[in-house]
């Protein structure tokens, strides 16, 4: 009984000190918030998701035509809204990026 | 120690109650240290908890009889695989694999996220809040480190849970029940966080088809363990507790179709986390029928008094989970429609409302009896006309969607395109149709027609890999470019056998039963079966009377059969030991139960003749291998995700 209460006791002392960690490492934080994306970054994912969305839309239209499923019509239909809404996503990131990518360079 | 065991339980309660409320603190006033301080609390758990199994295994393994859990559920002579898994076989040691397996996965959970902090901060709670009710259960409810001055001897484990596959089906289960929290935890988080990205469902997507296929499997093997060992000759009774598993495997398998949609559309984000609500909350459903015994199920052995703790869980689950994806709906609303009903998107939608239309369906048979008992003071149930009869309204039409779907274009699909890509599967079709009626199987209505839609499927899986064979020049580089699709039709091959293998074994089984004196035959469906004698075993935990059955088919011996019963004498149950003859010639099984011996030495010998089941088995394995396709790791698509949400960092620059 004794026995067990003691490597229980070790155990509490060993996971308080893990869970305090955070705390010992940083005592006094300079900055103690959370990351929070900001809304330029929130933009920027939506924006990315919709890359993707366009792209991958592109690439399974042309599998979907080279396999037979997508006619030569509908393809052809298709094709021109798919490669403009993905240009448009590009083009919506390109500034914003390099805007980024400034800010970054100038706060270090 | 106990006192090991309940300490570590303790410290387990305390590190999930902290994680639950440091962290929705930490979330909600954006605290970084308390909220790093909260995972770590979570991860300390899976640790403390751990410490607790290992004191019960150890007390397992050493017949400590002073724990009442090993007393009650083990014996001295019962083998030492057994006595571990009783583990698992009481509702103490239940809930507390429970816990070993929620915390390890949310350690895991939470240490492989641990860059998305705005994300994780809000799941770690709602991981908190899960263990917190299993911690307390453990606790102060359900301990399974209560202690009795020991006896002589335990009270062994039930018979039937005396088989090989107890000792994986359990765990399999448990392993699919707990794994359906992470993607919960993620969707609830990512509502409470207010991120409407696709973040959480890409954190979750290997969780959840990780949580279905243990799942699947756990399904399967319980089902080969009914069929081997409970010797009634079928594998799934429409049991409330085999319900309990199935309901949240189906509503499982529409949210990994429909989350397709959101990742390729951005479409039905509101039903994405209904469905991620549906399956946690199915899932908390199914432990309470297991555990709680309110409902009459061979599979439950234990009568308690948790059910109550159970039901006010789930109350707040459900009352948690609907009312915070109602307050983030404004959040949630897609920005483009559907464009034609007759699309790749629109047949996923056809098949996630079939598949929740058949496990409400069957929720409401399980939930029945419970609902009569409470309305009106006596118990009706359902029995399996009714759950046949919306399994061939709801499951025929979802065999033939899996065929349909690969053959229709994402977005629209024209008429001409259409008829092109469904000829060949069109003719597969009505040619084994055609067949099956010519060769005089066109009897079962419901088998006749899976068998020609699982033609139709068949033909449409194949024609997938040869056309996208041909269009990327190579079978290899066509699945390593989408494992998560050519996974995805090999698992639908595993559907498609799993289906012919039901409708052969039970649309077209042949049963016959018969009292035989040594040296007389019977005959079953082309098969004769001769009873020579019986004979006596001695097991270590078990006296076992087996039959010697010849089996003979036109006119050779095939096999010699040993059906027989086994009496345990510390537990006072009987089990039966069922015999079977797989034959490769039709892939089925002559299966033999020995219903009874007489005095005179006459054995009543019940005979099943299977066609087809061992494809039932044969697809749990495909069924792994397709899963494991479509979870394997893709680098290329790795590096894409890393740049979109962790830009500038190792992993994107990798």
């Amino acid at each position: 009984m004794a026995y067990a209460l003691v490597l229980g006791a070790v155990l509490a002392v060993l996971v308080v000190l893990f869970v305090a960690r955070p705390f010992l490492r940083e005592p006094a934080p300079a900055d103690d918030r959370l990351d929070e994306p900001g809304a330029l970054e929130k933009r920027r994912l939506v924006l990315v998701e919709e890359r993707d969305r366009a792209l991958d839309a592109l690439k399974e239209l042309e599998f979907d035509h080279r396999t037979g499923k997508v006619s030569d019509d509908d393809y052809r239909e298709q094709l021109g809204p798919l490669r403009r809404r993905a240009a448009e996503t590009l083009r919506a990131l390109e500034p914003r990026a390099e805007g980024r990518q400034e800010r970054v360079s100038s706060s270090r | 120690m106990a006192a090991l065991g309940r300490v570590a339980l303790l410290l387990s309660f305390g590190l999930v109650v902290y994680a639950l409320v440091g962290g929705s603190f930490a979330a909600y006033r954006r605290r970084r240290r308390l909220a790093l301080s909260a995972q770590n609390a979570l991860i300390a758990a899976f640790g403390t908890t751990l410490v607790a199994a290992a004191v019960l295994l150890i007390a397992l393994a050493r017949h400590d009889f002073s724990f009442v859990y090993v007393a009650q559920h083990t014996s001295r002579s019962l083998p030492l695989g057994y006595t571990l898994s009783a583990f698992w076989g009481g509702q103490e040691g239940s809930l507390l694999l429970w816990l070993v397996v929620l915390s390890g996965y949310a350690a895991l959970a939470v240490w492989l996220n641990r860059r998305s902090r705005e994300l994780i901060a809000w799941v770690v709670p709602v991981l908190g809040g899960v263990a917190t009710f299993f911690a307390f259960m453990l606790c102060f409810v359900s301990s399974p480190f209560d202690k009795a001055p020991a006896p002589a001897d335990g009270a062994g484990m039930v018979a039937s849970l005396q088989n090989p596959y107890m000792l994986a089906h359990p765990p399999l289960l448990y392993l699919g029940y707990v794994g359906l929290t992470i993607p919960f935890a993620f969707g609830m988080g990512a509502l409470l966080s207010r991120r409407t990205d696709e973040r959480w469902i890409v954190a979750t997507r290997r969780w959840t088809l990780a949580a279905w296929t243990f799942l699947g499997v756990g399904q399967l093997i319980g089902a080969h363990w009914a069929y081997v060992e409970i010797g009634w000759g079928g594998y799934y009774a429409w049991d409330p507790v085999e319900n309990a598993a199935l309901m949240p495997w189906l509503v499982a398998t529409a949210f990994l179709h429909s989350v397709m949609i959101q990742e390729k559309r951005g479409m039905l984000k509101v039903w994405n986390m209904v469905l991620v609500a549906l399956a946690f909350n199915l899932s908390i459903l199914g432990t309470f029928l297991t555990r709680s015994g309110v409902v009459n199920s061979i599979h439950s052995f234990s009568q308690s008094s948790i059910g109550g703790w159970f039901l006010g869980f789930i109350v707040i689950c459900v009352v948690f989970s609907v009312g915070l994806i109602y307050i983030r709906l404004p959040l949630l609303r897609a920005r483009t429609k559907l464009e034609s009903l007759v699309s790749r998107e629109a047949t996923f939608l056809y098949n996630n409302l079939l598949l929740v239309a058949l496990a409400l369906t069957i929720l409401w048979g399980v939930m029945f009896p419970l609902l009569t008992q409470a309305v009106r003071g006596e118990t009706r149930s359902v029995s399996k006309p009714y759950y046949d009869f919306f399994l061939h309204s709801f499951g025929l039409p979802l065999l033939l969607l899996m065929g349909i779907g690969p053959l229709v274009a994402w977005r629209r699909a024209s008429l001409r395109a259409l008829g092109k890509t469904f000829v060949i599967p069109a003719v597969a079709a009505v040619v084994t149709g055609v067949a099956l009626i010519a060769v005089g199987l066109g009897t079962s209505t419901p088998g006749l027609l899976a068998y020609t839609f699982s033609a139709f499927v068949f033909a449409s899986i194949v024609l997938e890999f040869v056309r996208g064979t041909r269009a990327t020049g190579s079978l290899t580089r066509l699945v390593s470019r989408n494992r998560r699709r050519y996974g995805g039709y090999v698992v639908h091959a595993s559907i498609l056998l799993l289906a012919i293998g039901i409708a052969g074994s039970s649309a077209y089984q042949t049963i016959r039963e018969k009292g035989l004196k040594p040296g007389q035959s019977m005959q079953v469906a082309g098969y004769t079966l001769t009873y020579r004698s019986l004979f006596n075993t001695q097991q270590s935990n078990s006296q076992t009377t087996s039959a010697i059955v010849d089996v003979y088919r036109g006119g050779s011996h095939i096999s010699t059969l040993h059906p027989g019963k086994s009496f345990f004498p510390v537990e006072g149950d009987f089990g039966n030991d069922v015999a079977i003859y797989h034959d490769p010639r039709n892939l089925g099984d002559v299966f033999t139960i020995a219903d009874e011996f007489d005095k005179n030495g006459t054995l009543f010998l019940k005979v099943l003749v299977k066609p087809l089941v061992n494809l039932v088995w044969a697809a749990g394995f495909l069924f792994v291998f397709g899963s494991l396709v479509a979870m394997w790791p893709d680098a290329v698509e790795q590096r894409r995700l890393a740049e979109r949400y962790e830009p500038g960092t190792a992993a994107a620059r990798v």
